[in-house]
Formats: structure tokens, sequence, C-alpha cells
């Protein structure tokens, strides 16, 4: 049995959510190959090289390929899929993987597994439905099974590995889309979705001045990243990337601190998973209290900066 | 430009849903159904696109009961011009929503399909892509803004590191994200007007498309859930249980 990883990349570095579907792809215990497909992509490449338990890594490059346009890449993944013999083509659930995956699976005519959180044998799956409410069981016989899954429920594959890489043809360049620009967030803050700890503001933060005044001291001592409701996202605090949620990042760190948000469940989907949850919220009844192992009841303009200064403190 | 709207009849986002007792699938009888969120978005970014002039017609699509007819009001209401049910009693998937799409799709020859880009009930977000491939259209998922050019449309997308601007070749598929554009809430009088605008209903066996369901979901669980910890004095007290109980910082 054989599975294929398909690498989300910027040519140079691999995300992480490919880590976290190598992990997936090694609960169906055979050969893992990654496919990377790029254009001057040798260091993602060397680095999917390096991933423990990869068996080989398919190297594709072309012009066409230089950005991941779903067009290109999908009828590619089709082609690797259906002559390698793959029991499951797997992709983390992130922006690109649920942009791409339907569409090869819809290729292969095959049902595709969104956000996979456990892999119980191979055509045995679970998956949250309902914002996470519930957990379905869901079972295929399907000959390949085409899967997204989710990356804060597999840990990152370590290195140290040493697959083969080959190089194998290009598919066509179907010329249906192109790029015309990215503004792309600059931090030097921990990614929101592999951060340790993530400090998250919502509504009662009132504008985005408040919003980094008070947050970025508390991220900075903490070394955390940060995140926000959709009302603070909505409002134009902080840009969409920053949104925690049902339809925005699902982030499971050791420590989530939830400043000024009420707790709605399309929130909560997006955190309930954190080890520890701390909730600073004026409102003694908001929902949030109801998930958090510490609450603490208090005007977040007064506590924030205390607990700041109390933490910095040492 | 003639654009198609498919949209889903979903439980309405307020409702915390339960799981059977026997696990089979989640209660539905007696729960408020409403049409999917990002739909709604969907079809008001139509609805504009048509009041700017850059669209000629707007057809709404739902695949499923004839209790989506109720769906399809909806958006007549907000105001797509005529509403298509492919109906059928039996439990449609992605893959199959996505075919039974493309057949009417085939039929009305839309430039442009705009999806939600997630169903909040099976939050699978997968429709919109599959029937793009489908069809061997380009696709723009999660889109922030959508901009109508020559044989052409500019999507920004809302991505994991920030945005993205990118221009696909008409005809297209674009699901819309959250922030593309804020509904409109239906007026009494465009209710009232919506209930003479054309329904037409199309049997789903009339397609001929095969859409028995690939997957079996055979169980269905609430996840544990989350015990309520303590609360706290203090933003001191607070610090001494991360420290020394959590032990997280
Ligand atoms: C289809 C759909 C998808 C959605 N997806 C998401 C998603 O992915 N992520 C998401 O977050 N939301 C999502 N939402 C929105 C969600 O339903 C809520 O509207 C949102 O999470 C509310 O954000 P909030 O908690 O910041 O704001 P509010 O609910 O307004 O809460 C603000 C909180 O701040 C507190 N507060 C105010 N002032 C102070 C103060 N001075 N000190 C202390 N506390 C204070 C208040 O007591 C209140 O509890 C979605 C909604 C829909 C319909
Ligand atoms: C009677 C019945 C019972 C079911 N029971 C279960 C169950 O117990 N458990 C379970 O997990 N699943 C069940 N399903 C299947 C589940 O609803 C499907 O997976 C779903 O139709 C497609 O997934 P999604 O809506 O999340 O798709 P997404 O890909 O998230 O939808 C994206 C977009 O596609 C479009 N779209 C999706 N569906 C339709 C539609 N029907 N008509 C028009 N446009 C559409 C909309 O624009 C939508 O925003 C049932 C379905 C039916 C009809």
């Amino acid at each position: 049995m054989k599975t294929l990883v398909i690498a989300e990349h910027d040519n140079s570095r691999l995300a992480t959510a490919t880590l976290n579907a190598v992990t997936a792809a090694a609960r169906f215990g055979g050969d893992i190959d990654v496919l990377v497909a790029g254009q001057g992509c040798d260091a993602a490449v060397a680095q999917a090289q390096s991933i423990a338990g990869v068996s080989r890594v398919l190297k594709v490059e072309a012009p066409h390929y230089a950005e991941p346009l779903a067009e290109n890449l999908a009828v590619l993944a089709q082609r690797v899929a259906g002559e390698g013999g793959y029991r499951a083509v797997l992709v983390g659930a992130t922006s690109f993987g649920k942009n791409l995956a339907p569409r090869v699976a819809a290729l292969l005519d095959i049902a595709a597994v969104s956000d996979v959180v456990a892999i119980a044998a191979p055509g045995r799956y679970e998956r949250p439905i309902y914002a996470g409410n519930v957990m379905v069981a869901v079972e295929s016989d399907q000959p390949v099974d085409v899967l997204t899954i989710r990356t804060t429920a597999f840990d990152a594959a370590g290195s140290g590995g040493g697959a083969t890489v080959e190089a194998i043809a290009a598919g066509p360049d179907l010329g249906l889309s192109r790029v015309l620009g990215r503004e792309l967030s600059k931090s030097e803050r921990p990614e929101l979705g592999a951060a340790a700890i993530v400090v998250s503001g919502g509504r009662g933060l009132g504008n985005g001045e408040n919003y980094h005044r008070l947050l970025d001291p508390l991220a900075d001592t903490l070394g955390a990243a940060l995140g926000a409701s959709r009302a603070a996202v909505d409002a134009g605090f902080v840009p969409n990337d920053y949104q925690v949620g049902q339809t925005g990042k699902i982030v499971a760190p050791g420590l989530y601190v939830a400043v000024g948000i009420s707790g709605a469940i399309q929130h909560l989907a997006g955190m309930k998973d954190s080890k520890v949850i701390v909730a600073i919220n004026k409102d003694p009844d908001a929902p949030i209290f109801q998930v958090a192992d510490y609450g603490l009841v208090a005007d977040l303009f007064d506590a924030v900066p205390a607990l700041t200064t109390s933490l910095s403190a040492g | 430009m003639k654009i198609l709207v498919p949209i889903k009849r979903v439980v309405d986002y307020n409702v915390k849903v339960r799981v059977k007792s026997d696990q089979s699938g989640v209660e539905l009888t007696g729960v408020k159904m409403s049409i999917n969120p990002f739909d709604e978005i969907a079809v008001e970014e139509a609805v504009r696109l048509k009041e700017a002039g850059v669209a000629t017609e707007v057809v709404a699509v739902s695949c499923g009961t004839s209790a989506c007819q109720e769906t399809l009001r909806s958006a007549l209401a907000m105001g797509a011009d005529r509403a298509i049910l492919v109906e059928t009693d039996a439990e449609l998937q992605p893959l199959a929503v996505a075919k039974l799409l493309k057949a009417v799709a085939e039929r009305e020859q839309p430039q442009m399909v705009i999806c939600g880009k997630q169903a909040i009930d099976d939050d699978a977000n997968q429709t919109g892509q599959m029937l793009a491939a489908l069809m061997g259209w380009p696709q723009a998922t999660f889109a922030s803004k959508v901009a109508v050019g020559e044989g052409v449309v500019a999507v920004t997308r809302e991505i994991d590191g920030g945005l993205e601007t990118i221009e696909l070749k008409l005809p297209a598929v674009v699901t819309a994200d959250l922030r593309l554009n804020e509904p409109r809430y239906a007026t009494l009088p465009n209710i009232m007007k919506a209930k003479k605008k054309p329904l037409d209903v199309v049997a789903a066996g009339e397609l001929g498309v095969d859409v028995a369901p690939r997957l079996r979901h055979v169980r269905h669980a609430e996840p544990a859930a989350r015990k309520g910890g303590v609360k706290v004095a203090d933003v001191a007290e607070l610090v001494n249980k991360l420290r020394n109980e959590a032990k997280v910082i």
C-alpha cells in the first residue's frame, strides 16, 4: 500500500501542514511519496527528502507550477495518483489543500473527505461537522481516497529521513488562471496555526489601535501568536488571516488567551482543542467561560496591562 | 452575463445541533432551517453584479427535497430572477451535488457560478471546486472581492498568509467567503414579489447523473464536552495558576 502527499510550499520552504500530512499518511502503514511541483524548488525538494518516513520525492518543475494554482496542479495530481496506484492522496487542510483536494478528487471521480482528524484504518476516517459540534465516522470502499488533514490533529513529522528524488514529467499548462498579486501579512511572531501560545482578541477591544496597544505587548511577553474573532476581523482591527474559528484557522495551542471574545460556537470551533484556555471578559455569563480553564471576569482595559506587567516581572 | 448561484438549505447557524440517539445522524425534525450563510453572500454578490449592469440574469439553484423551495424563495426575495430545484430525497454528497450542478450548468450556460465556500452543516468545502473540475473551468475559492473584466474575472482570495488576487478566464467558478459583502435583508414587497418569480422543479433522475453516495457516515457522536474550569479572582491568581497549576508559562 502506498500513499501520496501533495506538498505545499513556496519553492523555498515546505509548509508545516505538509509535515502533518506525512504523519497522517504514515497511519496507512505503506510507502509514502511526496509530490513537489514548483519552479526553482530545489530547497523545498531537499526539505521533503529529509522528512522522516518518506520513501520518494516526486519532483516536477515547470514555469506553470511557480505559483500554486489549482487548475494545473489538479491535472498533474490526477495523473500521478492514477499511475501510481496509491491508496490515498493527502494534503493539509490549509487554504492550499482545501482549494486543491476537491478538484483532484472530482477529476478522479472520487469523493473527498475534508478535515480528517483520525485515521483508524485505510478507508476509516473521522471528521468534524457542524462547526465541530458533531464528529462523524466516515467509511469508504473507494480504490483511492482523497483527504485533507486537519493539522492540529497530527504532529509534524520529524526530519532525518533520506528519501530518493525522482524527476517526473510536467503536466499541461491549461492557462486558465494566473496570479495578479499577493498581500501577505508579515510578522515576527510565531505562525498562528503552529504556535504554542495564542493571544486572541475580539470585539471587546473596541478598535484596532486598542487591539495592538494591549495585545502586542502581551503576545511579545509570552512569545505568542496573535489571533482574533470574526467580529474583530470584520471591524478591521486586524487582517483576515488572524481569524480563528469554523471559517478561519483551527488552532490547538498549549495556551489560548481569549480577550474580549464572547465565545460563539463558530469561534469555539477553532480553538476548543487548546490545552489550556484563559478567558478575560467583563460579562460573567459570556459563553467563553463554559470552556475556559481559567476565567477572569474583569475589564480587559485594566486586566490585560496588569497581566503583561505581572508576566514580564517574571 | 448569466450567473448561477447554487444554494443549500442547512440547519440555521444559531441552532445547537444534537446527534440522534442511534448515532445515525443529526436530529433535523423541528429544527430551524435557513439558507447557508455563505450562499446568501453568493446571492448578494450576483445581485450586485446585476445591479451594476455586469450580469443580466441571476439563477438560483438548489439540490434536495421539496423543502428547498422555501430556501430558493429567500434567494428570489434577495433579487435572484428565477430558481431551479433539482429535487431528490436521496442523501447528496458534494460530488453528487457537483454532478447535478454540472448538468444544470450545461443547460443554462452561465458565464459564472458563485457558490458559498462551505456549507455550515457538513463543512465539506468541496462542491465549488468539484464543479469547476468537472466543467474544466478555473476556480477562485474564498473570495473577498470580485471584479469582472472583458472575458475574465479578478478575484481576491482569503488565503492562510493574507490575500491573493488571481485572474480567471470566464466561464469560472467563484466561492464566496464571509467578507465578500454584507447580504441585504429581503424587504416585505420583495418577499411578496418573489412568490411570483419562476421556480422550475427538475427531478434529479431526469438529469441522468450518478448521485449514489460514495462514503458512508456510519456513526455520529458529540465530542467530549470541555469542562469549564474555575473563575479566578484577579490577575495575580491567574498568573499563579498558569505558572504553578497548568504549568503552561
Ligand atoms: C457562517 C458563520 C461563520 C462564522 N465563522 C466565525 C469564525 O470562524 N470565527 C469567529 O470568531 N466567529 C465566526 N462567526 C461569528 C460568530 O458567530 C460571532 O459573531 C463572533 O465570534 C463574535 O466575535 P466576538 O466574540 O469578538 O464579539 P462579541 O460576541 O460581540 O463579544 C465581545 C465580548 O467582549 C466582551 N467585552 C466588551 N467590552 C469588554 C471589556 N471592556 N472588558 C472585557 N470584556 C469586554 C463582551 O462582554 C463580549 O462577551 C461566524 C458566524 C457565521 C454566521
Ligand atoms: C437528506 C440528507 C441527509 C443527509 N444526512 C447526512 C448525515 O447524516 N451526515 C452527513 O455527514 N451528511 C449527510 N448528508 C450529506 C451532506 O449534507 C452532504 O455532504 C452535503 O450535501 C454536501 O456537503 P456540503 O454541503 O458541506 O458541501 P460544501 O462543499 O461545503 O458546499 C459548498 C457550496 O456548494 C453549494 N451546495 C452544496 N450543497 C448544495 C445543494 N444541495 N444544492 C445546491 N448547492 C449546494 C453551496 O453553494 C454551498 O455553499 C445528508 C444529505 C441529505 C440531502
